[in-house]
């Protein structure tokens, strides 16, 4: 029956209109008491948290797509920019999606781990139990306390060759805990460039771990000691013969005549509790705690392919 | 302009720049203006933020004082406040990525910049909408004025750059200026809002304070600074 639905709609209608109403009055009602009235007071209270939680959640919602996507595209841009391959007018997802290929590796055996490597997100495995060890505190010259199980590194391709390999890195400075990424040659040795995009150090100081002139100086440096004259004389010849990271921040210049300077970058003028963190954090995440057997497994494949 | 701008709003407008202004006379807003200053890009755009947050809460606090129970009007204050400070920092993530990350928890700290609050307490809380709304952007201007100044001097001094853009060639490029470390660090920032509060102080004799009490007189005056 038609008119019977009509008519159910008028009233609900009339009910919404009603309850409205008593709404309206008792608004009236509460803004005419005393400011010191209690229930004003609590009224008052409520009305303000609804208003500005309503505000405050819109702006989240709403803007949460584009703040994701700058957060995606800022760390798109961070990698290509240490792979070297940002110029300015670089379409940067296109240049991503051809050259870049990202990969999980279990740092524990140094092979490739199976999973969604772009979805992967490796600061927040490092928060979450279960996808996470502790580092024993000897061990942990970094300072970071936690790592995770899987690291995500990033390959540049150039067809099928890898050309270079990006590897995350992270330590304590002096005030923060720098993120950042260091690419290395395909044989797992040489430095590429060096990039951290997360860190709140002093500017002007430590911050300069971003100035492009000091970032260059990284370029082909070597990050594990050689069995050769050059670390017999510097005293590295420990190192070597472990297979553990070299590379270091000095106090002031290289002197490049002098033997042992490929492990040798300036440290940060003023700086020197950040350098000591810088050259910590490469140390730790070169090392066997870090990438140094995924490292050694790459070369071994490189080699093979030779 | 005169029609649109009475005396009141003029007032509020141009009294916070020099004759009134929150940082050198009130001694408000301080921390921000050592944390942010060494660089002018952050410091302009927290400048706007803050100019825009103080007009924008001094406004709404303004339109219920009537209805702001008095036990809570510090808590609803700081709602108000604390709920702008939140959306200008997600419009910043969404809008200007790069500056929000610099500024990083310098624009939520803006919630307890003295200078927001104090226009809400002495002024919103006893003017009508538009007028506070004014006065907000007033303050926010006199804030903003000392910020770009005091980061005139830090970046140039501190890094030999304006806006990222070299003035001076440093030493370290083959240049000839040597930078003053000290200006990169925020206790620079009180030498120099120092010496602004000194030179306006100079300029305009009426905004020196009487001396409270004198050292080594004998129980006299009632000491302490409030």
């Amino acid at each position: 029956m038609p008119n019977c639905q009509h008519l159910e709609k008028i009233c609900s209608k009339l009910e919404e209109y009603e309850q409205y109403r008593k709404f309206r009055a008792y608004c009236q009602k509460v803004l005419a008491l005393s400011n010191d009235n209690l229930e004003k007071t609590i009224a008052i209270a409520v009305a303000l948290c609804l208003v500005c939680a309503v505000l405050v959640s819109l702006a989240a919602v709403a803007l949460k797509p584009l703040q994701v996507s700058n957060k995606e595209l800022d760390m798109k841009k961070n990698i290509l920019d240490v792979a070297g391959l940002l110029q300015a007018d670089s379409d940067i997802e296109k240049v991503f999606a051809t050259q870049i290929e990202a990969k999980l590796v279990d740092l524990e055996t140094g092979e490739y781990a199976e999973g969604n490597a772009n979805e992967y997100d490796q600061r927040k495995a490092a928060k979450d139990p279960a996808q996470s060890i502790a580092i024993p505190k000897e061990k942990d010259i970094a300072h970071i306390r936690v790592k995770a199980k899987l690291a995500k590194v990033y390959l540049v391709k150039d067809g099928n060759t890898t050309k270079s390999i990006i590897l995350p890195v992270s330590g304590y400075g002096l005030w923060s805990t720098l993120y950042g990424f260091l690419a290395l040659d395909a044989d797992g040795q040489t430095v590429q460039s060096i990039n951290f995009y997360d860190q709140a150090e002093t500017p002007g100081l430590g911050g300069e771990v971003v100035n492009p002139k000091w970032r260059a100086l990284w370029k082909g440096k070597k990050v594990y000691a050689e069995a050769d004259q050059a670390s017999l004389e510097k005293g590295l010849i420990e190192e070597a013969e472990k297979g553990e990271p070299a590379l270091a921040l000095i106090k002031g210049t290289v002197d490049t005549s002098k033997p042992g300077s490929q492990y040798q970058v300036d440290g940060l003028a003023g700086a020197s509790l950040t350098s000591t963190g810088v050259t910590n954090l490469v140390r730790y995440w070169m090392s066997k705690e870090g990438f140094a057997t995924y490292l050694s497994k790459v070369r071994t494949v490189a080699e093979k392919k030779l | 302009m005169s029609a649109i701008l009475n005396d009141e709003t003029k007032k509020v407008l141009v009294e916070p720049l020099v004759t009134n202004n929150p940082i050198t006379l009130q001694v408000l807003g301080i921390c921000s203006a050592l944390a942010v200053t060494s660089q002018m890009s952050t410091s302009l755009i927290m400048a706007l933020a803050l100019t825009l947050v103080t007009a924008c809460s001094s406004a709404a606090i303004s339109a219920i004082r009537n209805h702001i129970p008095s036990s809570i009007r510090i808590i609803v204050q700081m709602t108000i406040i604390a709920s702008l400070v939140i959306v200008v920092d997600q419009c910043l993530k969404a809008f200007a990525y790069d500056v929000s990350k610099q500024l990083s928890v310098f624009v939520g700290l803006i919630i307890t910049n003295c200078i927001v609050m104090g226009r809400a307490e002495a002024y919103a809380m006893k003017n009508p909408p538009l007028e506070s709304f004014m006065d907000g952007i007033g303050n926010g201007a006199g804030y903003s004025l000392i910020l770009i100044i005091v980061a005139f001097f830090r970046e140039t001094l501190g890094s030999g750059k304006l806006l990222g853009i070299e003035v001076f060639k440093l030493t370290k490029d083959g240049g000839w200026y040597d930078p003053n470390g000290l200006m990169l660090l925020p206790p620079s920032a009180f030498f120099i809002i120092g010496m602004i509060i000194w030179a306006v102080r100079q300029w305009k004799p009426v905004q020196r304070e009487t001396v409270e009490f004198k050292i080594m007189s004998i129980a006299h005056g009632e000491g302490g600074h409030h």
